[in-house]
């Protein structure tokens, strides 16, 4: 990319595999899993928090000379709740149905520990425009993880994807529901989620040996 | 009875870890040694006792729509509830705080064992989660409120506990090379929480079908105004 140089290209890319928020650094799985059931509200996570961490790393960062370092904490906090409520109102106002699934997972994103984490160990220390690609990259890593227990979870649990049925229709017995295929509806219980991102990290860690713990 | 049924309730069936998943990052990264877990549960329980009934009176008088009213009645129509976020965040961080200096004054040795956890709690999801299921179920009295907060924590301190003797004991055992550490600690957690899932059908269970009932009425109505009001607006224009 000639628009970003080698360094600024990995803040972006490293946080999708090797550095990733949810399955190495243990960020943000709070407000992750009980979301998960459906591939929908998976993304709808996966653009608020990209939204909050990409504009907050920016804020923070425009302000990391002036924050006392006393109460930065509280200076982070609100920053982000206020960021939290503008993604809440546009999610009430544009897609209520889906606000009311998220219930107060939404609100849950200020105490999103990749946030904070993001604003202390990057935002503090660097630019903008560095912060700002960080988070992204941040924010992509975790709605990658989102949307892939999100898609697994919907495609097993209830056999369609963003809605549409894709496995062919249960009650009407064509696609696969006709050589006797079942819905695992346990795949959409929560517990599923935790399990389908120990597989996760299970596979990531198999093909990339230098990532495993003693 | 009302109360016992909803400190049960908080405990075991909308156990904070094991239902919604609340407070995970501090339960997965503090987990390691049943020492400071226990540190960490204690400090937990007590600033959700604390913050939730705080939150409760927050919500009450000064957030909710016409909560306002005890001012004056050109107030009534104020809604606030938006803020909530902000409020709810800013009473924990400041709570959180405050409790960390009375802690260190009066009791040192308190301090030295829970100090270290107490600002890593004002970032804790469990904390600002509990005020805001209190709010979205529509706690009906303080007292209840408070009961919730210090069932929670209870839950909460219960999860972290089990966990970490898990997993001071699984380091003896031969997990797979890459399930190791994080791995297999998610897929415990996992099956822990299969296990709590019996604990639904503890209480009454015809409870849970009405109230979903009134619920589904509930958003009907709103919707039905909705349709309404727009109804309204196109036969003006």
């Amino acid at each position: 990319m000639g628009l970003l140089s080698k360094k600024d290209a990995s803040l972006l890319s490293d946080p999708l595999a090797d550095n990733n928020p949810i399955t190495i650094q243990v960020l943000g799985i709070c407000s992750a899993l009980a979301i998960t059931a459906e591939l929908k509200a998976s993304i709808v996570m996966s653009i608020s928090v990209l939204f909050v961490l990409g504009v907050g790393n920016v804020v923070i960062s425009l302000m990391r000379n002036i924050i006392p370092s006393k109460i930065r904490i509280i200076v982070q906090l609100v920053v982000v709740a206020a960021l939290v409520i503008i993604v809440d109102l546009v999610l009430k106002a544009f897609a209520y149905e889906l606000s009311k699934t998220l219930s107060v997972f939404v609100g849950l994103i200020i105490t999103n520990c990749i946030i904070m984490g993001r604003f202390e160990a990057f935002a503090l220390g660097n630019g903008p425009w560095r912060s700002f690609l960080d988070g992204i990259g941040n924010a992509a890593g975790y709605g990658v993880i989102l949307i892939i227990v999100g898609f697994f979870r919907e495609l097993l649990g209830s056999g369609t994807l963003l809605g549409f049925k894709v496995l062919g229709d249960p009650i009407e017995k064509t696609g696969l529901y006709a050589i006797g295929y079942e819905n695992n509806g346990f795949m959409l219980l929560s517990p599923m989620a935790l399990i389908v991102v120990g597989l996760i990290i299970w596979v990531q860690r198999s093909k990339n040996k230098a990532l495993i713990e003693d | 009875m009302e109360y016992i049924e909803l400190f049960f309730k908080s405990i075991f069936i909308d156990n904070m870890v094991f239902a919604t998943f609340l407070g995970m990052c501090s339960y997965l990264a503090v987990s390691k040694k049943v020492s400071t877990a226990v540190g960490l549960g204690a400090a937990v329980i007590f600033v959700l006792t604390v913050t939730v009934p705080l939150n409760w009176l927050l919500d009450q008088y000064i957030l909710q729509e016409g909560a306002l009213s005890w001012l004056g009645d050109e107030y009534a129509s104020y809604d606030l509830s938006f803020l909530s976020f902000i409020m709810f965040i800013a009473t924990i961080a400041t709570m959180v705080q405050l409790v960390e200096i009375v802690v260190e004054k009066f009791s040192p040795s308190l301090y030295n064992s829970l100090g270290i956890f107490l600002p890593l709690i004002a970032v804790n999801c469990a904390i600002l989660g509990g005020s805001l299921f209190m709010q979205s179920r529509e706690i009906p009295t303080l007292g209840l409120s408070a009961i919730y907060g210090f069932g929670s924590g209870i839950g909460w301190f219960l999860a972290i506990l089990a966990i970490a003797a898990i997993r001071e004991k699984i380091r003896y055992s031969s997990v797979p090379a890459p399930l190791r550490g994080l791995g297999i600690t998610f897929i415990i957690t996992g099956l822990m929480a299969i296990g709590f899932m019996s604990f639904g059908g503890m209480l009454t269970g015809g409870d849970e079908g009405d109230k979903k009932e009134e619920k589904t009425a509930k958003v009907e109505k709103v919707v039905n105004q909705e349709k309404t009001l727009v109804a309204n607006s196109k036969k003006e224009k």
